[in-house]
């Protein structure tokens, strides 16, 4: 789960790290207002979208007066940005952070990311900060330096003082005080169960503070049961409904381009399904894994959003049963046929675990079912449904 | 001999007396695994579908002299379950559990990293030598016992290929699904390794996933260590470029992440890509008809 760089510096705060002030708005007016209670000369209005790549497509600026902030909020607020980070269909800004100024000395990286290959918790820094820092990483990964930590020992104070001099702090105090920065943000990231902190950039101001100015962070979803109170940081705005909808029900769905919907079990299979759909010429609506513990009702859930869809002209059921089984799968599809009616051509491949009873299910319910023995023979007989459909 | 299970193996499942540890349970009992009896904290001293409830791994060992522990504990406690089966040493973990937080698995890597435990997963289907033993989740009536090792991060797709391979009668000698979380137990190498050494395996399959760097680095290693063929296929080649937040992730991995970039790493080790997943069995058996 992602939340926006004011719920992060909120967040962050909380464990006691250093950052700037700032407030919301969601109009110009109260983006004036939050200025004036701010105070001093120079404002930050930044876009709050789930994505990186803001500045360049012109969701931060520097205001410097307040009839700035005012004109800046409103060319911002309902402008959709378009960064490589949003897709090409871009992302509406309903709300902006007005932060205050603040002279810049030095703009730094910093970011936490679970390293699979080590399997640490890894510290990655740079001097070459706040700009495109994949490509800093591609072309000279040397001025990136990655610090793990030991799960069973955590943080430590060396830590913090190998990455600081690592990009080029030496001052005393301020190597204290960017310690305390990477000590804060590995306990947001170890305590609140995060998957990536990124700030980019960390900086260093002319008066020696060194301090976060953007702030990202990424949460496990597996973990938030934990964390009621990052749970309802939720921007529904940002996500999509049917994503939504389909978490809900407890399987996940991601909408494609193509025109064949897909209903599949396994994160694998359901790629490997959209994969050779791909593969022989077809283009999938969704990847849809239903899940192993999924219900007939499920099933039925599954079906109505994979319909929502218009551009959907056929759909793939493709089931090998493990723990989940044929046979209620089978229901689902009879059931969803009953109840919301499926007018496109549907292609079953069932497969493992009570697929004798499953099948028969399906026979008996007298739908106009094409069915399919194997994965290749299934992709190629929805494609050919598919193609049909359009013309 | 094959890998990691056989006729020897004896099972004991922890968060037995649920509804899928049960029903799984006796579904590996049905296809002949030695299974001993299960854990369920508080229902210690009864008996459920005919087999002994034990409050703690511990006594479950002491009592039933258990070696391979499956785990069907939900996610808040299956990561306590793990390191209760390691502190009772015993030799293989198998964890069903889908949906475990990163952050406890990280905690049960290092304990697991000290210790002599195996463990397949978390989230996948298990390990099943065919014919012999199963523990985990796969049905079991798709495998035929041979001399073909499967290596998977994904449980249903395991299956798939297990399925192309059965139904032109090559055998499977093991089929390990490792799980497709980015903390795991036994990796793509570690099962590899197992495989190259088992004199009752000739080939492998190998499937992989988009994300990780876990495929490339099993190819520098194949390519250095392994003398039996490898076949392979990455899911997810079709998937569009995903909506991210930070550079973070990329960074780490480097940009041997895509199926595209995986694959020619793949190719360049010397492994025999399939790129449509219904190839895996087609190309594995005219690997097998070139080595004869």
């Amino acid at each position: 789960m992602n939340i926006h760089e004011y719920q992060a510096k909120n967040l962050m705060r909380k464990f006691g790290m250093k950052l700037l002030h700032g407030d919301i708005a969601k109009t110009p007016e109260a983006a004036v207002k939050v200025a004036k209670g701010l105070g001093g000369k120079v404002w930050v209005v930044k876009a709050q979208i789930h994505a990186g790549g803001r500045g360049k497509a012109g969701g931060v600026k520097v205001a410097k007066s307040l009839d700035e902030v005012k004109k800046y909020a409103e060319d911002i607020l309902g402008s959709t940005l378009v960064t490589h980070q949003t897709g090409p269909e871009g992302k509406k800004v309903n709300l902006v952070f007005i932060e205050e100024g603040c002279e810049i000395e030095h703009e730094y990286y910093a970011g936490i990311v679970f390293d699979r290959s080590t399997n640490k918790i890894t510290f990655m820094a740079s001097k070459e900060g706040g700009v495109d820092i994949e490509k800093v990483a591609e072309e000279t990964p040397e001025k990136i330096i990655k610090v793990g930590v030991d799960p069973s020992v955590g943080f430590t104070p060396f830590i913090g003082r190998k990455l600081a001099y690592g990009i080029g702090i030496k001052e005393k105090d301020q190597v204290k005080e960017a310690t305390k920065f990477f000590e804060g943000l590995y306990n947001v990231y170890t305590e609140c169960d995060c998957t990536i902190a990124e700030i980019n950039p960390l900086i260093k101001t002319k008066s020696g503070e060194i301090m976060a100015l953007d702030a990202k962070l990424n949460f496990d979803d597996n973990a938030l049961y934990r964390h009621p109170e990052i749970e309802r940081l939720r921007d529904p705005a940002e996500e999509s409904a049917k994503e939504m909808e389909a978490a809900a029900a407890g399987f996940s769905y991601i909408e494609l381009d193509g025109n064949i919907g897909c209903l599949v079990n396994g994160a694998g299979l359901a790629m490997a399904t959209t994969d050779i759909i791909t593969f022989h010429g077809g283009m999938p609506a969704n990847f849809l894994d239903v899940g192993g513990g999924a219900t007939k009702e499920t099933v039925q859930t599954a079906f109505a959003i994979i319909l929502e869809d218009e551009n959907v002209k056929a759909i793939l059921v493709n089931i090998f049963g493990g723990i989940m089984k044929c046979d209620i799968i089978a229901e689902g599809i009879v059931g969803a046929a009953k109840e919301i009616g499926i007018k496109v051509p549907l292609v079953v491949r069932l497969e493992g675990t009570n697929v004798a009873i499953g099948r028969k299910i399906l026979e008996e319910s007298g739908l106009n079912i094409v069915t399919a023995n194997e994965l290749d023979d299934a992709a190629k007989k929805v494609v050919k449904e598919a193609v049909k459909g359009e013309e | 001999m094959t890998i990691l299970v056989n006729r020897e193996t004896k099972l004991i499942t922890i968060g037995y007396t649920g509804k899928q540890g049960t029903y799984h349970s006796l579904q590996s009992r049905d296809y002949g695994t030695n299974f001993v009896g299960g854990v369920t904290p508080g229902k210690g001293g009864t008996m459920h579908e005919g087999y002994p409830v034990f409050n703690t791994t511990y006594e479950a060992v002491e009592k039933t002299g258990a070696n391979a522990a499956m785990i069907f504990v939900p996610p808040p406690f299956a990561a306590d379950a793990i390191l209760e089966c390691i502190d009772a040493e015993i030799p293989l973990i198998v964890c069903i559990t889908e949906g475990i937080p990163i952050m406890d698995m990280i905690k049960v890597k290092a304990a697991l990293d000290a210790s002599n435990s195996k463990m397949i997963g978390p989230n996948c289907p298990g390990v099943i030598t065919p014919g012999e033993s199963k523990i985990g989740i796969m049905p079991g009536h798709i495998h035929m016992p041979g001399r073909i090792g499967v290596i998977s991060r994904s449980g249903t797709l395991t299956y798939e290929a297990v399925y192309q391979l059965t139904e032109r009668e090559i055998g499977q000698s093991t089929c390990v699904g490792i799980g497709g979380d980015p903390v795991s137990g036994m990796d793509f190498i570690d099962v590899l390794a197992l495989f190259e050494a088992d004199p009752d395996t000739d080939a492998v399959i190998m499937i992989g996933e988009i994300g990780g760097t876990a495929e490339p680095e099993a190819a520098r290693w194949i390519q250095k260590n392994m003398s039996k063929p490898v076949v392979s296929f990455i899911a997810g080649a079709s998937a569009p470029p995903g909506k991210r937040m930070g550079h973070a992730g990329a960074i780490i991995s480097g940009g041997e992440t895509t199926a595209e970039a995986k694959y020619k790493i793949m190719e360049e080790c010397g492994i025999h890509i399939s790129r449509s997943p219904a190839e895996l069995g087609q190309i594995m058996e005219k690997v097998l008809k070139a080595r004869k």
